[in-house]
């Protein structure tokens, strides 16, 4: 690589940084404008309940809602820590 | 019955005043009797762009209170006959501007215009909600920067969620991009997001591409819409807009850096 496609290539980082921020954060607030408003609430209630007998972070859950034509898939996502009792 | 356009961006400061004012004259200034309304109640700007600041008498607000007709209200361009102008109220509080006051205005229009434009004032409040609601095309003014496109593609989010067309279950609004501020300088440098990023993005009818440009910011100065400004490059860049949505094929511009190491050296533009 030249010294001069060194210079260039720095350069075209910046727009292409703003693109890949935008695609990202883009996906992320269209699907979640699909969500039904329920969502966050289920997620606090459903980790509440957990809470209760397993010691588990409020991030190590995740939960999505997916559609399809015919059939919605709720999936729910927990990471247990290693000692499972509280 | 009259086509309605919506200007519409989300972020403020992209282009959607100097965009009104500039299509709705481009529309009248081919054969075609338009209006273009100010919804920005509270924060009006479109008369100054379109010069007819001092004969504002009545505006949108004292039309949908009965305290003035439409034709009272209805401000005739001074460059072009078929153009009429429709003030916001500037003190007014933005609530004033109701659904079916607005609906009511529109329709009578219908019956006398080809063409409604209507600028939207920036964010999603009544105003914003109000200007695109009974729209049947949308022209999202973008700038090659973050913040707006993501502000465009919630925009088009509220476009076909919000609108009367969807809520009927009708054919959607039409959705075009008009991509402004464009310098194909610092796109060829990297430092701005491209066309094409755009479109990757937000993938919408191209409408055309308006080079960022001194003439705006002159033709505002001087109250006359950019288009009229027919030498400059913004004003050609919509003059080609207008005339695509009309239907005519005109290849697209303003997109390459034409600035060689000469022209540069000359102070070419």
């Amino acid at each position: 690589m030249s010294l001069l496609d060194y210079f260039r290539t720095s350069k075209a980082s910046s727009a292409s940084l703003a693109k890949e921020r935008l695609q990202i954060l883009v996906a992320y607030e269209r699907s979640s404008d699909k969500q039904p408003s329920y969502l966050p609430e289920l997620q606090k209630e459903l980790l509440a309940v957990i809470q209760k007998y397993v010691n588990v972070n409020k991030d190590a859950m995740t939960i999505n809602l997916e559609q399809n034509d015919n059939r919605e898939t709720l999936e729910l996502n927990i990471v247990l820590p290693d000692a499972h009792p509280v | 019955m009259a086509r309605i356009i919506v200007v519409t961006s989300g972020k403020g400061g992209v282009g959607k005043t100097t965009t009104s004012a500039a299509i709705s004259m481009g529309l009248a200034k081919k054969g075609n009797k338009t209006v273009v309304i100010d919804f920005d109640v509270g924060l009006r700007n479109l008369d100054l762009i379109m010069g007819c600041e001092r004969r504002v008498v009545y505006d949108i607000i004292n039309v949908i209170n009965g305290e003035a007709t439409l034709n009272q209200a209805l401000i005739k361009d001074k460059n072009c006959n078929l153009l009429s102008i429709l003030p916001a109220s500037q003190t007014r509080n933005k609530d004033a501007l109701t659904l079916e006051g607005v609906e009511k205005i529109l329709e009578e229009l219908s019956k006398d215009f080809k063409y409604i434009v209507c600028d939207s004032p920036a964010g999603i409040e009544t105003g914003a909600h109000l200007a695109m609601y009974f729209a049947d095309d949308a022209f999202v003014v973008t700038n090659p920067e973050v913040s707006s496109v993501r502000d465009s593609d919630r925009m088009l989010g509220i476009l076909s969620s919000k609108s009367r067309r969807a809520e009927r279950g009708e054919e959607p609004i039409k959705e075009y991009l008009l991509l402004s501020r464009y310098s194909p300088e610092r796109v060829k440098s990297g430092e701005m997001l491209s066309l094409e990023d755009v479109q990757d993005i937000l993938s919408l009818h191209l409408l055309g591409v308006i080079p960022e440009s001194k003439s705006v910011l002159t033709s505002s100065n001087a109250g006359m819409p950019v288009i009229l400004d027919e030498k400059s490059d913004a004003g050609q860049a919509y003059d080609d807009i207008v005339a695509r949505y009309l239907g005519e094929n005109r290849p697209h511009r303003f997109i390459d850096d034409k600035s060689g190491f000469f022209r540069k050296l000359f102070g070419g533009k």
